[in-house]
């Protein structure tokens, strides 16, 4: 099976793996298999089934349980991803401040919908369950960061932004 | 209500709250070395005379929690802090972690030597990732200021804590759930008995505590658990925490006393200050969108566990969701329901089957294709998960059952009214079922 990783990021791997696995009882050292899972898709953005394998023989558990865990969670992606990932809540307090609305613009505004990556392969936009800050509805999270009291025009210049350094580094 | 002074909160927004000094400035790191010169077993019975209860959801009594620890268990004791916060409505945690973190710290200490635990493990929600960080810097500060370590505060007590981010599962917020994600598995709730205090981590005693239960015991030992239970009921000792959002004019997370009624909480100006375009409150969420839903008549009630269990109620995780007179109800459920059918682990037939089942009938009543028969049908499936009144009725492995079927019970008795119209009308009544966003206007 192919390396997923390059050396340098063999070597981040390893070492983060290591901090996390000193963590943990012998016989325990399953318990890294969800940090290594978000480590994985930290340095390679989404999380392959070679890297799941490297989780696995870190860990001492099988390629399958750790599939088992990477599909049971949806922050793991275990098909590649956009560059970033734009989560969108419509749980019923950002429901009831206008995230249909948002999420409708949002759709349009990318020409994509929920789930699925703009064709540049900049923007994963998905719709996603409660995030936590409903006193400042409606809110979405770009790579697990959050912005809060969404509006249209706050949206559009999100979007817009994110384009604008996508266009930079290349 | 204005003499109330709260507690928990009072270093809320000062600068660097969040920091070791900042924390220190305002009167922190003084409950631990009080508690380091108690036995342990003083602390747990101040915990049982404060009545503090989880604020998790559960409400269950924190001290009684704490003395199930088995105390001549040969294997080592763990305590695993839920930072899972994911009750739709809820975000009081994520401030806590914001805003007042080694507050967390030093509850953290207090308890792990009450109860005989050297690893501490915070089980934080992998979406909040910015808050991870925070608690790694005051997790580093406390390694730093002697608080964790070797020896905390030079008393020779071992305590090492860690965070651990989940990955995106409601389930997980489920005790048990949250030691299978721990231990690096799918969340599967575990069958109880045996309970964690038992059989938790890695088969170990383990004491499962949320955040703000945590962050409150540092509190009770600094000024005393008798004074500290003297500011609530006799059963619900304190003060609380309430998030509210939805529709009202200032949605936040208020430290309030045990007695505040919904209604005062919404509309007295000193709390969230009545709803806006002065439009009437229909239907409030008093506890996370697990809880069944308040018709606009039952607000009187007290914002407290057993006031709310009095009437088949519940306190839950303290998420006030409150939904004004332009909301459509069966837009409301259906978006709650959605939820629950995502979210449910597929573990027990009735959940993961009903949840979906559920959705889908409110959906078609929403969108105008209901037939009054799936009204019976939606009642029956209900009652497959989890008969109600009272609340617990469930019949699967953990309440996420009891989760989904509340809000369909309440939202269908107490607003079936709305959900024959749509029936009737064959569509949605509503010309705005849900809010608008701030940049669209006003509704009509």
């Amino acid at each position: 099976m192919a390396a997923p990783f390059t050396t340098e990021q063999q070597k981040q791997f390893d070492e983060e793996m290591e901090k996390h696995l000193a963590r943990f009882p012998e016989g325990g050292k399953g318990a890294a298999i969800l940090p290594g899972l978000h480590i994985v898709q930290d340095l390679i953005g989404w999380i392959p089934p070679e890297g799941m394998v490297q989780v696995a023989e870190k860990c001492q558990a099988t390629p399958e349980r750790v599939r088992e865990v990477a599909s049971f969670y949806v922050m793991y992606f275990t098909e590649p991803k956009g560059k970033h990932v734009i989560d969108v809540c419509t749980n019923i307090s950002c429901s009831l401040r206008g995230a249909e609305t948002l999420i409708r613009h949002m759709e349009e505004k990318l020409g994509v919908s929920m789930g699925e990556i703009t064709d540049d392969k900049l923007i994963t936009l998905r719709e996603f369950e409660c995030l936590g800050a409903c006193g400042n509805a409606p809110v979405l999270q770009v790579d697990s960061r959050f912005h809060m009291n969404m509006t249209l025009k706050k949206a559009d210049q999100l979007i817009e932004d994110l384009r604008k350094q996508a266009g930079k580094k290349s | 209500m204005s003499q109330f002074s709260p507690v928990l909160t009072k270093s809320w927004f000062k600068p660097a709250s969040h920091t070791y000094a900042g924390y220190k400035a305002n009167g922190g790191y003084e409950a631990l070395p009080m508690a380091l010169k108690m036995q342990p077993a003083e602390i747990i019975d101040a915990v049982k005379a404060s009545n503090l209860r989880g604020r998790g959801g559960a409400g269950f009594p924190t001290g009684m929690k704490w003395s199930f620890v088995p105390k001549d268990s040969p294997k080592p004791k763990y305590l695993c802090v839920n930072a899972d916060e994911s009750e739709p409505g809820t975000f009081k945690d994520r401030l806590i972690l914001e805003q007042d973190p080694h507050s967390l710290m030093e509850g953290i200490a207090i308890a792990s030597y009450a109860i005989g635990v050297h690893t501490a493990y915070i089980y934080i929600r992998g979406e909040y990732l910015e808050q991870a960080e925070i608690l790694e810097k005051a997790i580093a500060e406390c390694y730093e200021a002697g608080i964790f370590g070797k020896s905390v505060l030079d008393s020779g007590w071992q305590l090492d804590v860690y965070v651990h981010r989940g990955a995106g599962a409601y389930i997980c917020g489920e005790e048990t759930a949250l030691l299978e994600s721990l231990e690096g598995k799918k969340g599967w709730p575990r069958l109880k008995p045996p309970f964690p205090a038992v059989v938790g981590l890695f088969g170990s005693p383990t004491v499962v505590n949320n955040v703000e239960t945590i962050n409150t015991v540092p509190t009770i030992i600094k000024m005393g658990a008798a004074n500290y239970a003297a500011l609530g009921t006799p059963k619900s000792g304190g003060t609380r925490l309430v998030c509210v959002s939805g529709h009202v004019n200032k949605p936040g997370v208020y430290e309030i006393p045990m007695t505040l009624s919904f209604n005062d909480l919404i509309h007295k100006e000193e709390w969230c200050g009545g709803i806006p375009g002065g439009r009437k409150v229909k239907a409030v969420i008093p506890g996370g969108s697990s809880a069944p839903v308040l018709h606009h008549s039952e607000l009187d009630v007290a914002a407290e566990y057993e006031a709310l269990k009095a009437i088949d109620n519940m306190a839950g995780s303290g998420a006030v969701v409150v939904m004004d007179d332009s909301t459509c109800m069966v837009r409301a459920l259906w978006r709650v329901s959605k939820f629950y059918a995502e979210e449910s682990c597929g573990q027990c037939t009735p959940c993961r089957e009903g949840t979906v089942w559920m959705e889908r009938i409110i959906k078609k009543i929403e969108e105008g294709q209901g037939e009054h028969k799936d009204l019976d049908l939606l009642k029956s499936v209900v009652n497959a998960i989890a008969p109600y009144p009272p609340i617990g009725l469930g019949t699967t492995i953990c309440a996420l059952g009891d989760a989904a079927a509340l809000p369909v019970h309440s939202f269908v008795d107490k607003f079936r009214e709305e959900f024959e119209q749509h029936i009737n009308e064959k569509r949605c009544p509503f010309p705005h079922p849900f809010g608008v966003l701030a940049d669209e206007g006003v509704r009509s």
